[in-house]
């Protein structure tokens, strides 16, 4: 039983569960799973500024999706209560990241970008600060991200999510295979 | 964008005007169903940038078990919900409205940019916050750089293509 709420979960479990939140979602209040649109609703909530795309009613449209994605941020927690959790990556994988620069496997990312000290480097910080930035951009250009279009477009069988999923594996390729080696090998 | 933003005034809107007040009851459910998804995130380790960079690799099957599993629970459910024409416990009629293709521009380009951040970051905007959540606090700062993009975009949405 303890082993279920500390370790890893095997994909057959975790899969089915994470597509029940489609119409867990639906079934509660006519909601269409999707974490991104929050970023919109936090913007429109906190600088709408003089922009067209922040101007309209955040609380009516997305309060139930920042308050969401507090509950998202308190499941983190309360899985990190299980105690320190390192993940058992392939070996395939595990040597691709040695030959890239990493060493550090100890923590669900490693500590050589992600640490408040690593943001001072320029890995950490294209890591961490550009990464993140192309993460809020792509997501509202494409209006949607792993949620809203790989899992609950794809499964409502939607043209643009399908486009919009190919573009994630080639954006995540080519960030793979060219962009990683220059940043965490290379400066 | 503003197909989700339709989607959510019929959602919250109807009988709106004698009771603004119904959806907020509401609001505990959503925190609930928030922390058990940042729970499965977190044992599902699909926050982990590790788990992206094995995915990107190609060097294990289990993103892809897990994807594929939970768009085909999601995908048979939204089926049943269609034939059942099932209602919302809000007593609202279930509906998931499309996205407008148009042109498609719009999925490739901002569907390849957050690609290059998901490998970047290791994470997408679920897993930004259940990281926050599981100590790797340094991902606030991607959060707010996250926040910064998406209001980059808002700003510049006029010139570019969809």
């Amino acid at each position: 039983m303890t082993a279920w709420l500390s370790g890893e979960w095997p994909w057959y479990v975790a899969g089915p569960l994470i597509g029940l939140f489609v119409p867990a979602l639906l079934i509660v209040g006519n909601k269409v799973f999707g974490i991104s649109a929050s970023l919109s609703h936090l913007c429109a909530a906190v600088a709408p500024g003089k922009v067209e795309y922040f101007r309209y009613d955040w609380r009516r449209a997305g309060l139930w999706n920042l308050v969401f994605l507090a509950g998202v941020l308190l499941g983190g927690f309360l899985a990190s209560q299980g105690g320190p959790h390192s993940i058992h990556i392939s070996d395939a994988t595990h040597a691709s990241l040695v030959k890239l620069g990493i060493h550090d496997f100890s923590g669900l990312a490693p500590r050589e970008l992600f640490t408040w000290h690593a943001l001072l480097t320029v890995r950490g910080f294209v890591s961490v600060v550009v990464g993140g930035f192309l993460v809020g951009f792509g997501t509202a250009y494409a209006a949607g991200c792993t949620s809203g279009h790989a899992i609950s477009g794809l499964a409502n069988v939607q043209v643009p999510s399908l486009i919009a999923v190919i573009g994630f594996f080639a954006g995540g390729l080519a960030a793979t295979y060219f962009i990683l080696p220059l940043v965490i090998g290379g400066v | 964008m503003s197909t989700l933003s339709v989607s959510e005034f019929q959602g919250c809107g109807s009988g709106g005007a004698e009771k603004p007040e119904a959806p907020l009851r509401f609001l505990p459910v959503y925190l609930l169903l928030g922390a058990a998804f940042g729970f499965v995130l977190s044992r599902s380790e699909v926050l982990s940038w590790f788990r992206i960079q094995e995915m990107f690799r190609f060097q294990s099957f289990r993103m892809y078990g897990i994807i594929g599993s939970a768009v085909a629970t999601a995908a048979v459910s939204l089926a049943l919900i269609k034939a059942l024409k099932l209602k919302s416990v809000q007593g609202v009629a279930i509906s998931v409205p499309p996205k407008v293709l148009g042109s498609g521009i719009q999925y490739a380009a901002g569907g390849t940019i957050f690609g290059i951040g998901w490998a970047l970051t290791g994470a997408c905007p679920g897993p930004l916050f259940a990281l926050v959540g599981n100590g790797v606090t340094v991902m606030l700062a991607a959060a707010i750089s996250a926040l910064l993009g998406t209001w980059s975009y808002g700003w510049i949405k006029p010139k570019v293509p969809h």
